[in-house]
């Protein structure tokens, strides 16, 4: 038994997006209930109807969301380990809900405002993260031991853990800043269609080359922006979803997790074995993707992939085997990402990079509006499937096949 | 104000805060030796210490004293600050360092590269280890070309 099509997207519902710390008086309470009821109501469903909460980073307490919105019963709630990469495998973690009867309306959510803290921040600060221990929350407190090995080395931030996973990935394969360039500008381009987006002006060649480095060979603009925000969807079974007011989005396939030894790598001591240290960390999620899908990358219309940092674009087209490994910067040099005429049009939103950042979920709206035929600005022609994908991060990351 | 060096990351701590599974560790810096500790049943260089060979699933290690050189596996330079006052460091390199006598993928460590050009240093470059005493009881490693 899988997951395959026996589930479907059938709502969709967000906040306006702001820049970081914009969105006060909000609160991410009040901003999750906004999105929900919204989804809800694209489904033509109401609060009394939902029962689960299938949510990725501890994005909400369900036990709050349920209580304010007056929720009847939840049947279930559970999140995904870790951080933004099981934002697509949300989705797959609400189809098991339904397929395995514990619940029927189930919310996938994430609602982020970052007025008082920072998520790249978490490891800036003067005194040493908490994370790195590989214990629980509630561990033995103060600095683990783990610590020391570390915190010399001046490497503090995500912008510096994407960076090494680049360089090798530059020094193994040939891969160039211009490629990184073309990202940034291709969903650029993207975004400046979108009143949506919160990133609007022009991006050519010379400002990405003029842009700050931050830390090699990464520069301002292959960064994600933050911002402020909420983005919900609703999953139902294909059978309800038939009743309900949109055309159903199925879930074709969807897997989250990855290689054991990647572990939570860029966040603590890069150990990862040599064969996928320079990639995003997706290559065997992919594979249990596609096969429970049961189609392959060729099949595929638009590509949704997380983008906290360019590079991880570029490294998931190989791990999601759009080029082989090591050819993702040729094959964005031959256009294929592009919204106009490429092979396979990639973040047709803006993305993180220049539409807004509410860790990996304008990318599930996206990949939901352009299979309804509802997209704003890049619409893909007949786009039948779907690809939408969560990290590249700690584990697990996730994809997602959808389908109209 | 502390006095920063460029291309030098400031030791924010004071003290390893080790357990007894590190401890030997850090008392082997003060002698200005490189430790790991390696698997007594597969010969796997586990780095910092963990409580199972990834390789084995053994809960039993031994300290063994490496040479002290590695090779430049990634590095970034970092020339933005993101702390206050570190615009007086960057730009700085920092690194994963694959060491040898170790099988590299297990016992890597990442670390401040110092006294080298930041503009000319590369992946695959020779380096060995620079220690610097922190305070009585903590001594940090960092690298620099061999
Ligand atoms: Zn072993």
């Amino acid at each position: 038994m899988t997951l395959k099509d026996k589930t479907a997207i059938v709502g969709v519902g967000s906040t306006q997006y702001w820049k970081r710390g914009q969105s006060v008086p909000e609160t991410e309470l009040s901003m999750a209930c906004t999105a929900i009821l919204a989804a809800l109501d694209d489904a033509g469903l109401t609060a009394k109807e939902l029962d689960g909460f299938a949510i990725y980073s501890s994005s909400c307490d369900p036990a709050t969301v349920g209580s304010v919105l007056g929720v009847d019963e939840i049947r279930f709630a559970a999140t995904l380990t870790s951080g933004g990469g099981g934002s697509a495998g949300s989705l797959g973690l609400a189809a098991a809900a339904i397929v395995s009867g514990q619940a029927e309306v189930v919310v996938s959510l994430m609602t982020l405002q970052q007025a008082k803290r920072r998520l790249g921040g978490t490891q800036v600060g003067d005194a040493p993260p908490a994370s790195g221990g590989g214990g629980s929350p509630y561990g033995a407190g103060g600095i683990p031991p783990g610590m020391a090995f570390m915190a010399h080395s001046g490497l503090m931030s995500p912008g510096h853990s994407f960076s090494l996973l680049t360089q090798r990935h530059m020094h193994l394969y040939g891969t160039k800043r211009e490629h990184l360039a073309k990202i940034a500008i291709s969903q650029r381009a993207n975004a400046i269609k979108r009143p949506t987006s919160i990133r609007k002006e022009p991006l050519t060649m010379d400002e990405y080359f003029n842009s700050r480095i931050i830390s090699d060979p990464l520069c301002l603009l292959d960064y994600t922006m933050e911002s402020d925000g909420a983005i919900a969807v609703i999953t139902v079974s294909a059978e309800r979803a038939k009743d309900l007011k949109q055309k159903p989005v199925y879930i074709m396939g969807s897997a989250n997790g990855g290689m054991g030894r990647w572990g939570s790598a860029i966040f603590s001591y890069f150990q990862m074995p040599d064969e996928y240290f320079a990639s995003s960390g997706h290559r065997p999620v992919a594979k249990r993707m596609y096969e429970m899908a049961g189609v392959g990358p060729k099949d595929v219309d638009v590509a949704l992939l997380y983008d906290h940092f360019s590079p991880m674009v570029l490294m998931q087209l190989e791990d999601y085997g759009f080029c082989p490994i090591g050819e993702g910067g040729r094959f964005i040099d031959d256009g294929n990402i592009y919204y106009e005429g490429g092979s396979i049009p990639v973040n047709t939103h803006g993305g993180h990079l220049s539409e807004a950042y509410i860790i990996g979920m304008t990318h599930v709206r996206e990949a939901v509006e352009q299979l309804r035929g509802t997209a704003v600005g890049n619409q893909v022609k007949d786009a039948e499937i779907a690809l939408v994908t969560g990290g590249p991060a700690g584990l697990p990351v996730s994809g997602t096949l959808l389908r109209r | 104000m502390n006095n920063f060096t460029r291309g030098v990351t400031p030791v924010a701590q004071k003290d390893p805060y080790a357990d007894d599974v590190t401890q030997p560790f850090w008392d082997a810096t003060q002698k200005g030796k490189l430790m790991s500790t390696k698997c007594t049943k597969c010969a796997t260089h586990v780095l910092p210490p963990q409580p199972r060979c990834f390789n084995c699933q053994n809960d039993k290690f031994e300290w063994v004293e490496l040479p002290g050189t590695g090779t430049i596996y990634s590095f970034t330079v970092v020339r933005h600050p993101l702390r206050p006052g570190w615009d007086a460091v960057v730009p700085f390199a920092a690194g994963i360092i694959e060491l040898d006598g170790t099988q590299g993928a297990g016992a890597r460590v990442q670390a401040n590269i110092i006294n080298c050009d930041v503009e000319k240093i590369r992946i695959g470059d020779k380096v060995k280890v620079a220690w610097e005493k922190v305070s009585d009881t903590y001594t940090v490693f960092r690298f620099e070309p061999a």
